[in-house]
């Protein structure tokens, strides 16, 4: 069945596809698998257990990418799924997921994901995910992702996840576990406005030496909307941790941050940065001696922010 | 042709500047005093930044005095800060395209980009996608800050202190921009400096002190007189007994 175009332009938004993808790849619309692929290295199984998916990557496999696009376009669909990452020993993917709801109901869409990634020893991978909304019902268009790290030795990791626009209610919880000499890096952008609520927890437990992370994340919040960005670090042996926290705040909206570090090996390196503040004055006042407008100004400046 | 009119500016019930006038029609125009005179007052007066208490100012006979930093910039001026704003995020090229009137997402040309950056003296392919963030240094940044009125064009183009918060080295060769500058400006260009290197290019001195007017004309009349008094003194006597 062909994608109608606002299922197109959701997966446009959360996978920059114009079409079904090539190669691996796992798409689901409206509650229900919608197609699947895998290729040489890659196999995908549908679970029967429960809703979601097994995803293989054989060890060593290089440079190839797996696309898994959740589209919801009917309002009133609530589902949990689960999707399982089996990364095999010195594999090199790049993992794109994201979720995009068109919300034109007056009932709720909500979408949570579970996803657990399994990276087996000197393994690399890529994981982007987009969040989206559109539609212009008075339904929720809500999203609670999970997602569960597991590090073994050697092996690397880096997240990037976006959400800009549209989602009324997020509940984002990430947590990883890192063995010896593995490393996670997490780059979080966030923009919320209207009445929209967005809640992000890190919790990365750094247990083998060598191990290290960064979590930064950067966040405007607009109108009326609330943010709370919790992060904790646990430094469990010779190991280094990196969070960071740089938000801008506009007109009536609310952020917290707390940032959380424990160590319990005395060589545990951990260092914690959270800044919450207005756009600066003087970076308006700079662009407007360029000719732009205020408002153009403040566009430029969060614009360049969440690049 | 900017036109100063008896402007005073007065900020928490302190006078800045009291009765200001001059026009400054000349391709290189140089400010100067001594600290807390109110030079950069007048750079930020002519920007927008500050609006006069009283008084007027006039852009090629048309009252500016009331329009906004936007306005002023799109009638052509363009202002260069003592200390250059840094922004997360927004790129070099960034800068420059929006410097060049590309609001709308659009980015100038990397050739025409390297052009102004290498007539800054930077090594265009080093610096074209960096953030201006923290981690560049003050020279580097009044650099940028330069490229960007260059690729503005603007009729009139103000200069504060540009060579406050950099070293040595840098300094010499921000004296050959603006010397290159003076070559290839087709408007004004103004300056506020202390710098005698600076003034030595100027086709006029200012010289402000205690927020008035101590002297103003050409170079060659201003600056032995300046630099025969320590910081300006001969100047500043006129109007100070205590000098």
């Amino acid at each position: 069945m062909a994608l109608d175009p606002i299922q197109l332009e959701l997966l446009q938004q959360v996978a920059g596809l114009h079409e079904v993808p090539q190669g691996a790849y796992s798409l689901r619309i409206n509650g229900a698998l919608h197609g699947k692929n895998s290729s040489e290295n890659i196999t995908i199984e549908k679970k029967t257990d429960k809703p979601g998916i097994d995803i293989y990557i054989k060890a060593g496999t290089k440079k190839e990418s797996v696309h898994i696009p959740v589209i919801l376009s009917q309002a009133g669909i609530s589902e949990l799924v689960y999707n399982d990452f089996h990364i095999g020993e010195g594999a090199d993917v790049t993992i794109v997921a994201g979720c995009g709801i068109h919300n034109g109901g007056s009932e709720k869409s909500e979408h949570s994901g579970i996803h657990a990634f399994y990276l087996a020893k000197g393994a690399r991978v890529k994981y982007i995910e987009k969040h989206y909304g559109s539609g212009d019902g008075s339904g929720e268009r809500v999203m609670n992702p999970t997602t569960e790290v597991y590090m073994d030795e050697d092996s690397y990791m880096e997240m990037e996840t976006a959400q800009i626009k549209g989602v009324d209610s997020t509940d984002r919880v990430t947590k990883a576990e890192l063995a010896a000499h593995a490393t996670l890096v997490i780059h979080e952008k966030l923009m919320t406005h209207g009445k929209q609520f967005a809640k992000t927890t890190f919790e990365v437990s750094l247990n083998g030496k060598g191990s290290g992370t960064h979590v930064v994340s950067r966040a405007v919040a607009k109108d009326d909307s609330r943010q709370v960005f919790l992060s904790k670090i646990h430094g469990n042996n010779r190991c280094s941790g990196h969070t960071e926290c740089d938000a801008i705040l506009m007109d009536n909206a609310v952020i917290s941050a707390i940032p959380e570090i424990s160590a319990s090996h005395v060589d545990a390196a951990l260092i914690h940065e959270a800044a919450i503040g207005k756009i600066a004055g003087e970076q308006l006042m700079k662009l407007m001696t360029l000719g732009l407008t205020e408002q153009e100004a403040e566009e430029q400046i969060i614009n360049g922010f969440l690049k | 042709m900017l036109e100063f009119q008896n402007v005073s500016f007065t900020a928490d019930s302190a006078d800045i500047l009291r009765n200001v006038s001059f026009t400054v029609s000349e391709r290189f125009v140089a400010v100067t005093g001594p600290n807390g005179s109110g030079k950069s007052t007048i750079a930020k007066l002519i920007a927008g930044i500050y609006t006069p208490t009283s008084g007027k100012i006039l852009l090629d006979g048309v009252d500016i005095t009331d329009l906004s930093i936007t306005e002023r910039a799109r009638m052509g001026i363009s202002f260069a800060f003592q200390q250059p704003v840094r922004f997360k995020g927004l790129t070099v090229k960034d800068l420059i395209s929006l410097a060049a009137g590309k609001v709308d997402g659009k980015k100038i040309s990397a050739a025409d980009a390297c052009a102004y950056l290498s007539e800054v003296g930077l090594c265009a392919r080093e610096y074209i996608d960096r953030e201006v963030n923290a981690s560049l240094s003050g020279g580097e940044l009044k650099r940028i800050e330069i490229a960007m009125t260059m690729a503005r064009g603007s009729q009139l183009t103000v200069f504060d202190e540009p060579e406050a918060g950099i070293d040595l080295w840098s300094f010499n060769n921000l004296i050959d921009v603006f010397r290159k500058m003076y070559d290839k400006t087709k408007g004004s260009i103004i300056i506020i400096s202390h710098q005698e290197r600076i003034l030595d290019i100027a086709d006029k001195i200012i010289v402000v002190s205690g927020g008035e007017i101590a002297a103003m004309g050409e170079k060659n009349e201003i600056l032995p007189e300046l630099l025969k008094g320590s910081g300006g003194c001969r100047f500043t006597a006129s109007r100070k007994e205590d000098c």
